[in-house]
Formats: C-alpha cells, sequence, structure tokens
C-alpha cells in the first residue's frame, strides 16, 4: 500500500504545474537549491573552525550545544507559520478501501521527510564529520547526531500539535525573547543549563534514546489525533475564520481610486501570500546594515545605491511584479465590470508610491553612517517614485499566470515567469549602472541628482506615462484573460 | 438591443461558434440551450468582450462590444465564481459592485432588502468571506451582484445550477419579474430545459456552434426542446 502512496507522491511532484515550469525557471530554482544547500553545508563544515578561531579556550561542541535550545524554540517558532500538515491532500483517499490507519501513518510519515527537517541536517551531518576527522570519538558524535536528527523529528510533529492554537506561538515568541533577556541581563545562564544538557547527549549517546522516544511519542500523539479526525467535517476542513471587517473610509480622501484602493488594502491584509510580502519588506529595511557596516565599500559605492532601491522599493518590486496577476481569480470580472483600467492602475501605483515613502521614512535612521547614505536613500526613493512604478506596471501588462490567493506564502513561485527577472534589469541595474558611470566620470552629486531629476521628471509626467501602460495593458487584455484561466500554471 | 452579426471564434481550425445573425430586442429575455460545448459560454464571453471574435462583432445598444467599453455602464453579468472576489464578505462585494455602478450604500442596501428571501439568511450578516460560503450561496451572491446599478442588458450564464430548489423557484420569479417590466434584456443560458421554457419568452438552442432552433415560448416549448434533445444527441447529452 505505502508503495501506491509513494508513486501518488511522485507523479503529484512531477506532474505538478510547478515542474512543468520553462527550463530557465527550472535551472534558476534549481541553482538556489543547490545554492542554499551549499551554503548550509559550508556553514556545517566550516563552524567547527570559526568557532575554534573565534573561542580558543573552550570546545566548540560546547558553544554548538548552548545554542541548541534556541534553535529547537526558533525553529519551532517560524514552522508554526511555514509548515502545515498537508491534510488537504488525502482527501480523495478516504472514498477508497484503504484502512484510515494507514492513511494517518502516510501523511505523518510523508511529513517526517519534509524539506523542513533536511535543512538542519546540512549542517549537523557536516558538522559531525569534521568532528569525527578532528579527532571526537566516533560512537559519541555519531550518537549526538542521531539525538539531533530525533529531535529534528520531535520538532516536525510538535509542530503539528500546537499549530491549532495561537496562543502557543504566542507563548513560543515570548519564551524566546525571556530566555534570551535572562541571558542577556545576566540574570540566568540559560546557555549554560541548557549546553550541558544538549552536551550530555554527546557525552553519553545512550541519552540519544531519549529525543527518539520523544520522536515516537509526538508521533503518535499526532497519529491518534489524526486518526480519529479524518472525517470531512474534522480536520479536513478548511477553517473558515469569522471575519472582521474594517471600516476603510478613510480612503475616500483618494477620490475616485477609492473602491479600488479599499480593495487593495482588503486583499493584501486578507491574504497569506500578500501579507508576507508586506512583513518581508518592513523586515528589508535592515538589509542595508550589512553593507553599512562594513568598512569595505567606502561611503559612495554604487552598491549603497542598488541598496537603497532595493530598500526604498521592496514593496515595489515583490508587490508590484505581480500586478494584475493578484486579482487574476476574478479577472474576468474586473474586465467586464464597469471599471475604467485607468483608474484600477492608478490605485495600484497610488499603493506603491505609498510604500517607497514609507520605506524611505524608514530608512532615515541610515543618517548616522553619514550624509551620504540618506542623500542616496532619498534619490532612490524619487528614482522609484517617478521611473520604477510606471516600470513595473508596465511589464505587469506581460503578466499571465494566474495566481491563487488562497495558496501558501512561503515558496509559492505561482504567477512567477521570465517576466519577474527581466523587470530586475530595469529596475535595479540600469540606475546602478547610471550612478556607477556618473559618479566615477563625474562626480558623486551629479550622479544623484542625475537619478533624482529623472525621479522627478517621471512624476511629473506620471498621467501620461500612466496612459501608455494602460493601453499596454487593453492590448494584453484577452491574453491575460486567457492565462489567468489556467488552473494549473 | 444585441445584435450578433457574422460571429464566429474558432480554436485553431476548430469552429466553436457560427452565428450568422441574431438580434435580441430591448426587454426580451432570452433563454440560450444547448449541450456542453455547445458554444453557450463562448457567446456569453464574447459578449462580455473577455475573448475576441475570429470575425464579426456584436453590438449592444449601438456600442460594439470588441472595440468599445462603453457598453458596460448599462450590462451587467454573471458567468461564475471567477466573478467573485474571494477575500470579501458579500456586503462588501456589494457595495464594491455598487460603487463601480455609482450607487452609495444605502442604494446597495435597498436592493438588497428585495432579496431576503431569496438569499435565505445565509448570504448577508454571515461574517464570512466569499471563498467560504458554499458553491450554491457564492452563486446566490453573484447573481444578485449582477441586478446591482439598474442595467438594461443582465447576462447569466447557468444560474439554476447549484442552487437549492426552493432558490431555484425563487430565481424564476426574480427573472420572469425582470422581464415583465419589459426594461431589461436578461440573457440566461441553462442546460435545465424546463427552468428556461418558463422564465424565457424566447428560446436560441445552440448545436456545436450553430444556431439550430429559435423558438417563440409556447405550451408546445417544452417538448419541441426535448425531443430535439432526445433525438439528436442522445450520446451527447449526459453532462
Amino acid at each position: 500500500m505505502f508503495k501506491h502512496f509513494v508513486s501518488l507522491q511522485w507523479k503529484s511532484f512531477f506532474r505538478s504545474s510547478n515542474f512543468g515550469k520553462s527550463l530557465a525557471l527550472k535551472l534558476l530554482m534549481g541553482f538556489l537549491g543547490v545554492y542554499m544547500m551549499v551554503t548550509f553545508a559550508g556553514l556545517g563544515v566550516g563552524l567547527f573552525f570559526i568557532l575554534k578561531k573565534a573561542f580558543p579556550d573552550s570546545d566548540p561542541m560546547l558553544i554548538v550545544c548552548g545554542y541548541l535550545l534556541y534553535w529547537v524554540l526558533i525553529e519551532l517558532f517560524f514552522r508554526y507559520f511555514m509548515q502545515k500538515l498537508p491534510v488537504m491532500d488525502i482527501k480523495p483517499l478516504l472514498l477508497y478501501p484503504i484502512k484510515k490507519s494507514k492513511i494517518a501513518h502516510y501523511i505523518l510519515v510523508k511529513s517526517g521527510l519534509s524539506g523542513y527537517n533536511f535543512l538542519s541536517l546540512f549542517i549537523a551531518v557536516p558538522f559531525s564529520i569534521v568532528l569525527i576527522t578532528q579527532g571526537y570519538p566516533v560512537s559519541n558524535v555519531l550518537g549526538w547526531l542521531v539525538a539531533i536528527v530525533c529531535i529534528v523529528l520531535t520538532i516536525n510533529y510538535t509542530n503539528f500539535i500546537i499549530n491549532k492554537s495561537d496562543k502557543v506561538f504566542l507563548f513560543l515568541g515570548v519564551l524566546i525573547l525571556a530566555l534570551y533577556s535572562l541571558e542577556y541581563f545576566s540574570v540566568f545562564p540559560v546557555k549554560e543549563y541548557a549546553g550541558q544538557l544538549f552536551y550530555s547527549l554527546y557525552q553519553n549517546p545512550i541519552l540519544a534514546l531519549l529525543p527518539f522516544v520523544l520522536a515516537i511519542g509526538t508521533y503518535y500523539v499526532n497519529y491518534n489525533f489524526l486518526r480519529k479526525k479524518l472525517y470531512l467535517d474534522a480536520s479536513l476542513k478548511k477553517k473558515a475564520i469569522k471575519v472582521e471587517t474594517s471600516d476603510l473610509t478613510w480612503t475616500k480622501r483618494f477620490g475616485s481610486i477609492a473602491p479600488f484602493l479599499q480593495l487593495d488594502l482588503k486583499l493584501i491584509w486578507r491574504n497569506k501570500r500578500t501579507k508576507m510580502q508586506v512583513f518581508i519588506s518592513l523586515a528589508m529595511i535592515l538589509y542595508g546594515l550589512f553593507f553599512y557596516s562594513m568598512d569595505t565599500y567606502g561611503d559612495t559605492s554604487t552598491i549603497y545605491l542598488f541598496v537603497g532601491i532595493f530598500m526604498t522599493g521592496i514593496f515595489l518590486s515583490n508587490f508590484g511584479q505581480f500586478i494584475p496577476a493578484w486579482d487574476s481569480e476574478y479577472y474576468g470580472m474586473m474586465m467586464s465590470q464597469n471599471i475604467p483600467l485607468r483608474k484600477y492602475l492608478e490605485s495600484k501605483a497610488g499603493l506603491i508610491s505609498v510604500s517607497i515613502v514609507v520605506m524611505f521614512l524608514l530608512s532615515i535612521p541610515y543618517v548616522y553612517f553619514g550624509w551620504k547614505a540618506l542623500a542616496i536613500n532619498f534619490a532612490c526613493a524619487l528614482y522609484n517614485l517617478g521611473v520604477n512604478v510606471p516600470v513595473i506596471l508596465f511589464f505587469g501588462s506581460f503578466n499571465k499566470k494566474r495566481i491563487d490567493l488562497t495558496k501558501s506564502a512561503v515558496g509559492n513561485m505561482q504567477g512567477t515567469s521570465a517576466t519577474q527577472f527581466l523587470v530586475l534589469l530595469p529596475l535595479m541595474v540600469v540606475p546602478s549602472v547610471l550612478y556607477f558611470v556618473l559618479k566615477t566620470f563625474v562626480s558623486f552629486e551629479v550622479a544623484l541628482i542625475t537619478l533624482s531629476v529623472m525621479g522627478i521628471v517621471g512624476f511629473v509626467f506620471r498621467k501620461t506615462l500612466l496612459d501608455k501602460v494602460t493601453e499596454a495593458y487593453r492590448k494584453r487584455k484577452y491574453t491575460m484573460l486567457a492565462g489567468f484561466k489556467e488552473q494549473n500554471n | 438591443m444585441i445584435t450578433t452579426q457574422q460571429l464566429t471564434k474558432k480554436y485553431g481550425s476548430q469552429m466553436v461558434l457560427n452565428i450568422g445573425h441574431l438580434e435580441i430586442p430591448k426587454g426580451q429575455s432570452f433563454g440560450l440551450v444547448g449541450n456542453n460545448g455547445a458554444g453557450k459560454t463562448t457567446y456569453f464571453s464574447l459578449l462580455l468582450d473577455l475573448i475576441q471574435p475570429t470575425t464579426g462583432q456584436i453590438i449592444n445598444n449601438d456600442v460594439q462590444v470588441n472595440t468599445s467599453e462603453d457598453w458596460k455602464p448599462f450590462t451587467s453579468s454573471f458567468i461564475d465564481e471567477s466573478f467573485l472576489i474571494g477575500y470579501l464578505t458579500p456586503e462588501e462585494y456589494f457595495y464594491f459592485i455598487g460603487e463601480l455602478r455609482g450607487q452609495n450604500k444605502a442604494d446597495v442596501d435597498a436592493l438588497l432588502a428585495n432579496f431576503e428571501d431569496f438569499f435565505h439568511g445565509e448570504i448577508l450578516g454571515q461574517r464570512k468571506y466569499l471563498r467560504d460560503l458554499s458553491k450554491g450561496n457564492q452563486k446566490k451572491a453573484g447573481i444578485v451582484a449582477s441586478f446591482i446599478g439598474n442595467p438594461q442588458v443582465i447576462i447569466l450564464d447557468e444560474p439554476f445550477a447549484n442552487l437549492d430548489p426552493t432558490t431555484q423557484i425563487r430565481l424564476k420569479a426574480i427573472i420572469k419579474d425582470l422581464s415583465a417590466r419589459k426594461e431589461i434584456t436578461v440573457l440566461v443560458s441553462s442546460h435545465d430545459l424546463m427552468h428556461v421554457t418558463e422564465v424565457c419568452e424566447r428560446i436560441v438552442v445552440l448545436n456545436k456552434g450553430v444556431v439550430v432552433r429559435d423558438i417563440e415560448t409556447s405550451a408546445e416549448t417544452l417538448r419541441e426542446l426535448e425531443s430535439f434533445f432526445a433525438g439528436n444527441q442522445v450520446s451527447e447529452e449526459e453532462e
């Protein structure tokens, strides 16, 4: 029977719409995947030596063990909103003469093989190998590794248990913060005690049985729960949340685009993937710290311009690149309703413009790294406003891949096509090159002023530009409609 | 009101719709029947300019639909669930459509009040998103949304499918009431011969993209249609 399940899984993977994507996209995704793996494995290999160098007096193993508790908690925290038990997949199986216990085992085992579980192993396995080559006793290291694998599985199954309540999630967040503060303000040395605990797994490989029992235990808790709840109205039902409607009458101020603005705000707030974009965008304001905190670049490096365009335009590129595919589910209605296309686009442009202003305001603290940082970010914001907004909207007219808003937010490549990569070129590369050339051959000031002026000119002529964009959408209307209708792309 | 001229739609070499001439006068309740693949939805999609005609055109109240957008203010439609915005509540959806059609909240509320029976307490005030409603309830919301904003042309594709018997009967009454006023042209397609003969003054039968019958509804119509579908295409009749 399991053979059948495996073959089902195999087919669902290889026949999935993602797999049928264009070769270029597949290569790129493959490349990203390999890159991630290599980075993690590299970290695993390097970890020992890095720690050895940084703390020559202590055992790297002990240091790693000290952080394991945080790793467990943080992984649980992230998995909470990233990983769900894929119960919906088994709905069709319920009708066939397959024992429910088997179905329950199937999804649980399947979840055990999920990619999330392998992520940390990509660090743990190379790290263990390095330990062995460094003369650590083989049996102890292997015991420790087995314990780690079991802990990963325990995290996996614990997540499904706690996933049912929001309170646990909050509790986890608070716990992590609390433990860290205890540590930070030296009230209680969490790392030391937790480290001892995990280190004993290494000292005493027999103790690896403990996490093993934990993994089995959490598996069975899940199993019992699932076995009883394999009914359409129990665990297999999608949750319908009670809606809190918010009054968005303040948008009325924006005149004729108000209904679209309201719609867009609801679109963003009520769908996981779009909501995620907002959080990612806000978090990305920290991106610049990576570069500004390093002294190697000088204070007018082109990398800062790139960072500026990226930070102030993160929502522009993340959200904007999928316009109008966000509305693909009901694009037919939008096109047959009494909707002037122009107003629809104006609303999107307005929304993105607001995001640019907000991101710029958030980026003001970068002035700490000198007035030039502020000047660069300001020029970038202007350039984004005037030039990149019409550019991204124009490229949007080439979108014809459907996006299902109800699908998950993480690792969702739906709607992605070559357009999404092409658009990065004018969006980020063009201003960077322009800046580089002007800065090198004329001066920093002239480079910034040129970009700002381009932005202002674009902003002044935004009406004309938007007319052109509207025309492009009109021309591609039928192609978009046909593309958005295709369920699995 | 709606004139169709030399309209064809081809996918590759396959002709899916070929209507030489079809005139639908103002205020008529017009029924379109046919088996799967007969071209009903294709015709409605062309009428709404959602697909491009291969040749010919449709003129809706002096506006050629594939060259001008001026038909939009007086035409409304519900084709399928893709006309709904899943992440809105029914109320929000109605108000949104209302705003697009120049109606304020009070106007929309006044209209909705007429459909309380039809909603059967399952649409308004449920605090649920449209995507979480059942198929039948989604359909109810979509159909009523197409009545917002005093349209002169209403296009409903398969409005009876997925509805429970009570709602079907109520919908029939609503459509009859609309057409009785002789101001609104209602276009309805259906697989259910009985429903269409009951609500439509005129029934056009499409078969493989071609108009094969054009009947003024009378007492005989249902039998005529039944014998047509039974005789001609038994093999294709099941859904």
